[in-house]
């Protein structure tokens, strides 16, 4: 059951450095520098319409080939995050956008420069509309660490399908799905209850 | 620079996998047939469910709807293919495939039809009792094409997630797009017939995304 550690720790990096870095690209794309904002819009949209199965197998096999050794650890990590970072920029930006324009001038008129008025009056509020949207994401992002499997991560499901024919019995598998579900429950409870909350206080 | 070239995007290479790869697109076309119409049905059966009157009911709708969102799709489908043998059922890998997908995109497309139907006021239900309607007539004509248009974005969000999960069909040895093109991969020991599943997904999916985009905009609006 040593495989729980692993798929806590690739899940933690991958919410962690994805959310992160896709606050950075949100932030980057309010300065509405055009052609910046396309290379954000073009990176964007490819990792929504790629499926992450597809770029982990990409980044494993291809890699190597061109003279980049990833442990496969780092090769999933770093998919994860980069589809996440695409997925939270997007949710990110939808809630700079939905911060009236008058917020703007209002923090304008106080004396707020460009950056004070994004930190301390846009964002705030901005990340209070993107928590339901960002937490159901990020389950789905992160029960994606299963994957790992396919490449050798040595996470839950890959203990459990090797315990599994070491034994001859499905019990690992009933373990490892059990693990998943104990892991993902109280985010996905905690997911919903988040979601009536915050629906609730926007109206 | 050169090595790129050769390693990604060697249209040689390209050219002789590509039959081999239409014939796992038209298998992700046909997983995608059978189980988008199926999620969305069975969707709808979770989030009708969960409107019973009956607290019990209620309560294991959105049970079952919890507990197939926690679960990764790609450990209930080997669960499925690899598990199930040892109860004396050997499902063919479309089975799995089809079984798997089935619980796992119903319960999303549930949660997205349920919140929908929430986001019709009580208003709406009392105004069509009270023109004679019946209940189920109510939830037909009256509140799910609401609903429905409410959550548009999210219908076609989550088809784009179904689209995209097909792809994990190929760890079961299910010959769709990224089995074929894994299997090129391996012959050519180059990833570029990978490379070039991704640019069908991107063909398929880019334009859908890119809609996604506006809808929300348009209904945020």
């Amino acid at each position: 059951m040593k495989g729980v550690g692993v798929t806590i720790e690739i899940a933690a990096a991958v919410v962690l450095t994805g959310t992160l870095l896709g606050l950075a690209l949100a932030v980057v794309r309010a300065f509405r520098l055009l052609a910046l904002n396309a290379v954000i819009v073009i990176f964007v949209d490819m990792f929504r319409a790629l499926p992450p199965l597809v770029l982990v197998l990409l980044v494993y096999f291809g890699l190597p080939n061109v003279g980049i050794n990833l442990p496969s650890f780092v090769v999933l990590w770093l998919v994860l995050a980069l589809v996440l970072a695409a997925f939270a920029e997007e949710i990110f930006w939808a809630g700079i956008l939905s911060i009236p324009k008058g917020q703007w001038e209002a923090a304008h008129s106080t004396g707020l420069g460009f950056l004070g008025t994004l930190a301390y009056v846009v964002l705030p509020q901005a990340i209070r509309l993107t928590v339901p949207p960002l937490t159901n994401r990020t389950i789905a992002i992160t029960k994606n660490t299963a994957l790992g499997t396919v490449i050798g991560v040595g996470e839950i499901l890959n203990q459990a399908t090797t315990a599994q024919s070491f034994s001859g019995n499905a019990t690992p598998l009933m373990m490892g799905a059990i693990a998943y579900l104990a892991l993902f429950i109280p985010i996905v409870v905690l997911g919903r209850f988040l979601e009536t909350r915050f629906a609730w206080r926007r109206i | 620079m050169e090595a790129i070239v050769q390693q990604f995007f060697n249209l040689a290479i390209m050219e002789r996998a590509l039959p081999l790869i239409l014939s796992g697109l038209k298998e992700t076309i046909v997983l995608c047939l059978i189980v988008i119409p199926l999620g969305l049905a069975g969707g709808l059966a979770f989030a009708i469910i969960s409107l019973s009157r009956l607290r019990t009911v209620r309560w294991a709708a959105v049970a079952g709807i919890d507990f197939f969102r926690s679960i990764p799709p790609l450990v209930l489908l080997i669960f499925i293919y690899a598990g199930l043998p040892f109860a004396g059922l050997r499902p063919s890998p479309m089975m799995a495939v089809a079984i798997a997908f089935f619980l796992n995109t119903s319960s999303y497309y549930g949660e997205i039809y349920r919140a929908g139907i929430e986001s019709v006021g009580q208003g709406q239900w009392d105004a069509a009792h009270s023109t004679g309607l019946k209940g189920h007539q109510t939830l037909a004509y009256v509140v799910l094409p609401q609903a429905v248009r409410n959550v548009l974005p999210d219908l076609v969000s989550n088809t784009v997630e179904v689209v995209k999960l097909t792809s994990i069909a190929s760890v079961v040895a299910l010959p769709e797009l990224l089995y074929t093109a894994d299997m090129a991969r391996s012959a050519t020991f180059n990833s570029s017939p990978i490379v070039l599943a991704a640019a069908i997904y991107l063909v398929m999916l880019w334009p859908v995304v890119r809609l996604i985009s506006r809808l929300e905009r348009r209904i945020a609006a």
